[in-house]
């Protein structure tokens, strides 16, 4: 039993099921991160937990509480929404109080709370303002006092910084980090942005098509992905994913994948990994940063496999370079350090660090655990 | 502002301009000479009317017949003057108004925010009800109104132009509230508002525009409405404009013309004061809702 608990639960219009059994426990305390592309279900799960959609089938449990049929304003939970969803008649301070005066709290207590919210999002000066006058991040601000305001058991998120520009969305995900640090409440976050599901949470749930694909913290689906769609849809750029046949040598698997002259190479897996495949077609994925120079190998890797090749493309990003080459007909993109010695069309040593590679079955795409 | 607004005009060159504008003074004066027309012949004394020119200003100025039009002139059998079916007129207008785009409101409210199944075939037969020719429904309204014990009565007025009202009330709502976020609605019942506090504290406040639309249309059409109150009102609920084609037709001694363009002139008045007092917004929220921000 968890703090927050989802149990079977589905969603189906009409006939259309677009959620298929989910279920996912969530601890108090938690910062769980709903991620997944547009119309994989995630916003609707969201809304399911708030009370803004109907349960088809299944069961919804806050702090040990059934709440199917509950009203939203009785789950004691919080929401922000993408739009922000400010009342334009009201002021900020009478945006953050409305849901206590509507709760019945007496004033007194009501410019107290008011005033606790305002000065831990320092919005203080901003308390007379009417929302068409605020910044994006100003409103960002308002929409998440509203929230804390009700000292909820739950937070709910639903892509709270998708309207805001590419630098202040970077400020507002540290401050919502820090925020949770601080206050330790339970949170739901729904995004569709990778990097903010990994940087924010304790645990990840991948959706894709209704289903969840993954549950996992934010290590292990980046590590261990369940299957190719988490393993490209989580990271940038994606994991490299290769055909690729097994060949078995005594305990030892090798990857035999072709370079960019047709010729094959192989590379071998850590000992004890897919002895049953032996002839057999896989899907190996390397993550890009496995993939560097010698020199850039990590030094705890313990099986690190080299592979000469012809390079294809080089990006320096300021911070690494972007290599790109080919491997069994498909584009590979390498991660390395900026000042790498490398040009385009030269033969090069790369050095792949195996402990990180995962293998799929290219028939069912999920992935072959060891 | 006004530089990038000069920028998208058309450029024409001063003869051009000049034609336009004489053009527009001409259509303009050509409107106005009825109302000169009216202003000027119920100031002057009667026989100056029938014995003058029709164009000229009065000789000698008198306000003798918009006296006599508010208040002793022959309407029908009674020497009442305009007075008392004007405060019928009022008593009507004012319900009949605020009851239809309250409803307008609410049923704009209900059908975007508050979806249900078929609301669009509802929506759709209520628009319908704007296309319904006044004439149809008079005997079956004169029935229905018998059976409700509302006949010949102002509230039997007012519950007819409430009916007729509310398909272009719930029009003008709905298409208002449809540019409204609903996110605001789902914010505000997670923060624990009900239908109705939603509606009173989130929506109405910031449906000043389309109320003033809202309000003007019903306001004038049920003003001006002859049709029904002639045949659904009777001598004490009558309105004004069915009052006013009775001081003209009273058939009793000379026609007073004098009185008759005042009593006319004093019919047309509070729809005049509606469009000068809230014309502005008129325009503004007939466009509100079909530009995004």
């Amino acid at each position: 039993m968890g703090f927050l608990d989802i149990a079977n639960v589905t969603k189906a219009y009409g006939n259309t099921e677009v959620l298929h059994r989910v279920d996912i426990s969530v601890q108090e305390g938690e910062f769980l991160v709903l991620v997944g592309p547009s119309g994989c279900g995630k916003s609707t799960l969201l809304n399911m937990i708030a009370g803004l959609e109907e349960i088809t089938s299944g069961e919804i449990s806050i702090n040990g509480r059934v709440v199917n049929g509950v009203h939203p304003s009785r789950r004691n939970i919080a929401m922000v929404f993408q739009s922000y969803a400010l009342y334009p008649n009201m002021t900020v301070g009478q945006n953050i109080t409305f849901g206590l005066e509507m709760h019945g709290v007496p004033k007194a207590e009501r410019d107290k709370a008011m005033a606790d919210v305002a000065s831990l999002l320092q919005i203080d000066h901003l308390l007379d303002r009417k929302p068409g006058q605020l910044s994006g991040g100003q409103r960002q601000r308002v929409a998440m006092g509203r929230a804390l305001v009700r000292n909820p058991d739950v937070f709910l998120f639903d892509e709270p910084l998708s309207n805001l520009d590419a630098k202040l969305r970077v400020d507002m995900r540290t401050e919502i980090k820090k925020l949770h640090q601080k206050l330790k409440t339970t949170v739901v976050y729904v995004t569709h942005d990778q990097i903010e599901a990994l940087t924010l949470s304790t645990r990840i749930a991948v959706m894709y098509n209704g289903y969840v694909q993954q549950l996992g913290t934010p290590q292990e689906i980046y590590d261990t992905p369940a299957n190719v769609f988490v393993a490209t849809f989580m990271g940038s750029p994606a994991m490299n994913i290769v055909p690729a046949k097994v060949v078995i040598n005594g305990d030892d698997a090798y990857a035999e994948i072709e370079d960019s002259n047709g010729a094959k190479q192989q590379l071998k897996f850590n000992t004890n990994y897919l002895q049953e495949w032996n002839g057999k077609e896989i899907l190996l994925g390397i993550r890009p940063e496995a993939i560097t120079d010698s020199e850039g190998a990590d030094r705890n890797a313990t099986n690190v496999q080299h592979l000469t090749n012809t390079v294809g493309v080089t990006e320096p990003a300021g911070s690494d370079t972007f290599v790109t080459m080919t491997l069994s007909g498909k584009d590979v993109i390498a991660r390395m350090r900026a000042d790498v010695n490398i040009a385009p069309e030269q033969s090069f040593d790369f050095a792949i660090n195996m402990d990180k590679a995962v293998a799929f079955d290219p028939q069912s795409e999920e992935r072959i655990k060891p | 502002m006004s530089v990038a607004s000069q920028d998208t005009a058309v450029r024409t060159g001063g003869f051009v301009r000049a034609t336009i504008y004489l053009v527009l003074v001409m259509f303009a004066l050509f409107y106005l000479v009825p109302f000169y027309v009216m202003l000027s012949n119920s100031l002057k004394p009667l026989a100056e009317v029938t014995g003058g020119n029709m164009m000229a200003i009065p000789e000698t100025w008198t306000i003798d017949a918009w006296l006599a039009a508010w208040s002793s002139a022959q309407i029908g059998v009674e020497p009442t003057g305009l007075k008392p079916y004007f405060w019928n007129s009022i008593l009507m207008v004012v319900p009949a108004v605020a009851i239809s785009t309250i409803l307008g409101a609410l049923n704009g409210y209900v059908l975007t925010k508050w979806r249900f199944r078929f609301d669009n075939i509802v929506f759709g037969l209520l628009l319908f009800s704007c296309f319904i020719p006044f004439q149809i429904i008079l005997i079956p309204m004169a029935r229905m109104l018998g059976i409700m014990g509302l006949a010949g009565s102002t509230p039997g007025l007012v519950l007819v132009h409430v009916v007729y009202g509310l398909g272009f009330t719930t029009l003008y709502f709905r298409n208002y509230y449809a540019a409204f976020p609903t996110e605001l609605v789902r914010a505000a019942q997670i923060d624990g508002a009900g239908f109705f506090r939603i509606f009173w504290r989130i929506m109405l406040p910031v449906s000043g525009p389309i109320a003033v639309v809202s309000i003007i249309w019903q306001f004038t059409n049920i003003w001006n409405d002859f049709l029904f109150g002639a045949s659904f009102a009777d001598v004490d609920s009558m309105p004004m404009t069915v009052a006013l084609n009775n001081l003209v037709n009273s058939s009793t001694g000379v026609k007073e013309y004098n009185v008759h363009f005042a009593g006319a002139i004093l019919a047309a008045m509070p729809t005049l004061l509606v469009y000068i007092v809230a014309g502005r917004y008129f325009v503004r929220g007939l466009m509100a809702g079909s530009v995004k921000g």
